[in-house]
């Protein structure tokens, strides 16, 4: 339960009696209230400074170590006071989190001290108020990767028992760990510096022979440049395979970008040693050699500025994505204005819409080659019109890209922040599981010990109720109490998600297979939480059970169980009822000195039907199962987890 | 009444210059006014409710801690209400609640209403406590309970239970519920029933008599 409402309990109660007249049942016993009336304050003397709260106060975080008796460990008989050997700066911020339950971080506390002090009093960080949160995560994520920047130096020592390909890994990814590792680095930077060079070299004009015309380089010293090409290329192939062989998870290596970039390097010789000196593929083969330019992009490997501008690029890219989007809008409109506005004039370059693309594009850029200009004054007009646009338009995405850009590399923080927002996620996750889903499960939970406990007195057993009294806070009693009267008004338990599927399931697959008439279910509930458990010695409503007589329907109806919590005297004096389709009578259910806590029939099946003879299982392990009874006996299915017998014909 | 209805308003102030909370400000359009609310005093408040002198301290410092201003809105209050029962939706059933708490129908709950009320409910005679409950059944406040407003009334207890329940919820189970009810309290078959008919049903209902006494100890 929220504890900070904990005070509005009494009101809450108070107003359960507005269900009182709606319910037909009478309700639970209310707990008793052992400790004195009124609040007492109490002192909490944190390493000398003394603090005074009430009681309830405290008691409103019942999980804390305040709240709990866990602070009894701290108990100064003689001062009758608490004392805490702790901060007292920071002591102020919790019991500030009691009073007003909000727990704030104070910016001027170091963070782990403030995580030790939380974690010693038994609060969790993720109940920070939204005001402070970010200030702590903030502080925390700085300290961790604090820790881990020392921990990283201490990394690189070798670690013993490194296997040859781990360590040529390592060598490959942190080239400064060995000087084979560095000496292969710059070899490797070399060659591809060596390799871009002779791509541009080739195509240089270079010294006139006795021949007529300049040739390029490439074409006059071709057995030179290919014999640095070759070298190159095996170099990077003998990398890339080193690489592949040394990478922990291959399919991952394989699919990486710097992995790709390296195959579309070396990858257009192969092809050109395959291929043939055939006329038709020689074109398809230079555009191939268009791809040894990206072996410039090898470099990114041995440039971490490379890496993050790349990285940047894709971050901005819906910035850029509106860029474009936004350019060809008005590339297209203005196209179209300037076609239709110099068709009139005589030999213009404007010939088509598509043609008047590059027109609009040099405009807007303002770049203005003149290789395009307009004749018609209409097309002046739009003209001048098109090339004031143009700045506009690239004027307004380009300033968030570059504040984008220098903020990420700034921060350089991006792939943290996806992961906080799964930790934010998380947090009100763990926030809401701690307090709401606690106080339900808590409530089934502390039920299902009640029904336990009871079982128990009946059997005399003395320890094992000792050890399952689990001292409950008396608001929380209260609050299950009020829980209580709330499920006697409307005559429905409440259940957790598992069993309330599972019985959705039996009810839709029992609907289905029983043809017979059966029982109305809506009156089972209101009836028979009448017979809700008494004590031991009182006869049970036997034959009560209202659903007897008046329920002949022929319809389908749904399915109804029995829950038969059996004392220990089921096996001797137990009689099970049989459902008998034709006479459509319960029989009596007769166990004495058991409970019988609410009432179901479930829907007999056609009465040649054996039933499924499961048996019983007893709640309680140590019970043996009473042996069923009658030939259309139902079966008793147990679940164990809520410690009640269900009795259903199969 | 006693109250003092103090304006505290925060907004631009220039340096130097204090203003402090006085009976009549006017509100700026700039600036926020938060309405603080003080109850009479204790002695006035025990005279007038069942409760005793540290009962009315306890209930004041809880009513305080969670209403600093001193009064409970209705989203405030379905909030507080909710707590209570995070298995299902409370906000109907507090609804009225909040209608029958606030009997002036002023849109908010003072401390005196809630005082009086938790009075009536926990320490007042049988007939007071019907005479509270009738009229949180009774929606519009015209003397009668139909069935429609008795529908929305089991309706919306039948909403706090959630939908996880054994044996789960039919969409009829509140009218069948209703009409059990109406089967009892409604003696002369008119279709409604009074305040008269419906305390001479409870009185009649031992389970009823029994449970009202539930909440005694409460406080």
């Amino acid at each position: 339960m929220a504890a900070g409402v904990a005070a509005w309990l009494p009101f809450a109660r108070a107003a359960a009696i507005g269900w009182m007249p709606v319910a037909n049942c009478p309700m639970p016993i209310a707990p008793r209230d052992h400790r004195k009336r009124h609040d007492e304050l109490i002192i909490l003397n944190v390493s000398g400074r003394r603090f005074q709260t009430w009681r309830t106060t405290l008691d409103r975080f019942p999980d804390t170590l305040l709240g709990s008796s866990e602070k009894q460990f701290f108990y100064d008989e003689e001062t009758k006071e608490y004392f805490f050997d702790r901060d007292p700066d920071s002591f102020r911020s919790i019991l500030n989190f009691y009073r007003t339950g909000k727990l704030h971080y104070p910016r001027y506390e170091c963070i782990s001290a403030y995580d030790e002090e939380l974690t010693f009093f038994g609060i969790i960080p993720e109940i920070i108020g939204d005001c402070c949160y970010e200030e702590y995560k903030d502080r925390k994520r700085e300290n961790a990767e604090r820790l881990q920047d020392d921990q990283d130096d201490n990394k690189d020592c070798k670690l013993p028992n490194m296997t040859y390909r781990e360590t040529m890994w390592r060598a490959f990814e942190n080239p400064h760990t060995s000087t084979m590792a560095l000496v292969f680095y710059y070899v490797t930077g070399f060659f591809i510096a060596i390799s871009v060079l002779t791509n541009v070299i080739e195509t240089v004009p270079c010294g006139a022979t006795p021949s007529q015309k300049d040739m390029p380089c490439g074409e006059r010293y071709t057995i030179a440049f290919f014999c640095m090409d070759t070298a190159c290329v095996l170099i990077f192939t003998v990398e890339y395979l080193m690489r592949l062989f040394a990478a922990p998870s291959r399919y991952q290596f394989m699919r990486s970008v710097m992995s790709i970039i390296d195959v579309v390097a070396i990858f257009p010789y192969y092809i050109g040693l395959v291929m043939t000196d055939n006329e038709d593929v020689s074109g398809a083969f230079v555009t191939l050699r268009v791809f040894r330019v990206f072996r410039i992009f090898k470099f990114s490997r041995h440039s971490q500025g490379l890496r993050i501008l790349g990285y940047t690029l894709k971050s901005c890219a819906s910035e850029l994505g509106f860029l474009l989007f936004s350019l060809t809008m008005a590339i297209i409109i203005f196209a179209t204005v300037m076609f239709y506005a110099e068709k009139g004039s005589s030999s213009t370059k404007f010939t088509s819409i598509p043609a008047s693309f590059w027109y609009t594009i040099v405009t807007m850029t303002t770049l203005g080659y003149g290789d395009m200009v307009p004749k018609t004054i209409a097309g002046k007009i739009f003209g001048s019109i098109c090339s004031l646009s143009g700045v506009l338009v690239i004027a307004l995405p380009v300033p968030v890209i570059v504040s984008n850009f220098s903020r990420i590399y700034h921060q350089n923080q991006r792939a943290d922040k996806r992961r906080a927002q799964k930790v934010q996620k998380a947090r009100l996750a763990r926030i809401r599981i701690a307090q709401t889903g606690s106080s339900c499960t808590g409530f089934l939970q502390s039920k299902r010990n009640d029904l336990l406990n009871e079982l128990l007195e009946l059997t005399g057993s003395e320890e094992e109720e000792q050890q399952l009294n689990k001292s409950m806070s008396l608001l929380e009693s209260q609050h299950h109490h009020l829980l209580h009267c709330l499920e006697k008004t409307t005559a429905h338990e409440f259940v957790d998600e598992q069993l309330y599927e599972q019985n959705c399931l039996e009810t839709t697959i029992q609907s289905y297979t029983s043809r017979s008439p059966s029982f109305s279910s809506q009156d089972g509930p209101m009836g028979t939480c009448c017979t809700r458990r008494g004590k031991m010695n009182s006869p049970l409503p036997n034959s009560s059970l209202p659903l007897q007589p008046s329920h002949q329907q022929g319809s389908l109806q749904e399915l109804s169980a029995l829950h038969i919590q059996c004392g220990d005297k089921v096996p001797h004096t137990n009689s099970r009822s049989s459902l008998n389709m034709k006479t459509d009578e319960v029989g009596l259910i007769n166990c004495k000195g058991s409970q019988i806590t609410t009432a179901i029939i479930s829907i007999p099946t056609a009465p040649s039907d054996t039933t499924d003879g499961d048996g019983l299982h007893g709640p309680p392990q140590r019970r043996p199962p009473p042996p069923p009874t009658g030939p259309q006996a139902p079966s008793i299915n147990t679940t164990a987890s809520s410690n009640v017998i269900k009795v259903s014909a199969l | 009444m006693g109250a003092v209805v103090g304006t505290l308003t925060m907004g631009e102030r220039t340096k130097g210059e204090r203003r402090r909370p006085s009976r009549d400000k006017i509100d700026d359009d700039f600036e926020l006014s938060i309405v603080c609310h003080r109850p009479e005093g204790l002695d006035k408040l025990e005279a007038q409710t069942n409760f005793s002198k540290q009962e009315l301290q306890v209930l004041y410092r809880g009513f305080k801690n969670e209403c600093p201003s001193g009064v409970v809105n209705e989203d405030t209050f379905k909030q507080i209400y909710a707590q209570f029962f995070p298995h299902g939706d409370a906000s109907t059933y507090a609804h009225y609640l909040f209608n029958a708490f606030d009997s002036a129908h002023s849109g908010s709950v003072k401390f005196e209403d809630f005082i009086m009320a938790l009075s009536t409910l926990l320490r007042g005679s049988v007939r007071e406590k019907l005479t509270w409950t009738f009229n949180l059944y009774d929606i519009n406040r015209d003397g009668y309970i139909n069935k429609e407003e008795m529908t929305d009334i089991v309706r919306a207890i039948y909403d706090m239970m959630g939908k996880y329940t054994y044996p789960a919820l039919k969409t009829d189970t509140p009218k069948q519920h209703v009409d059990a009810f109406f089967q009892k309290m409604d003696k002369n078959r008119d279709g409604v029933v009074t305040l008269d008919e419906f305390i001479l049903s409870c009185q009649e209902d031992e389970n009823i008599m029994r449970s009202l006494q539930l909440f005694k100890n409460v406080i």
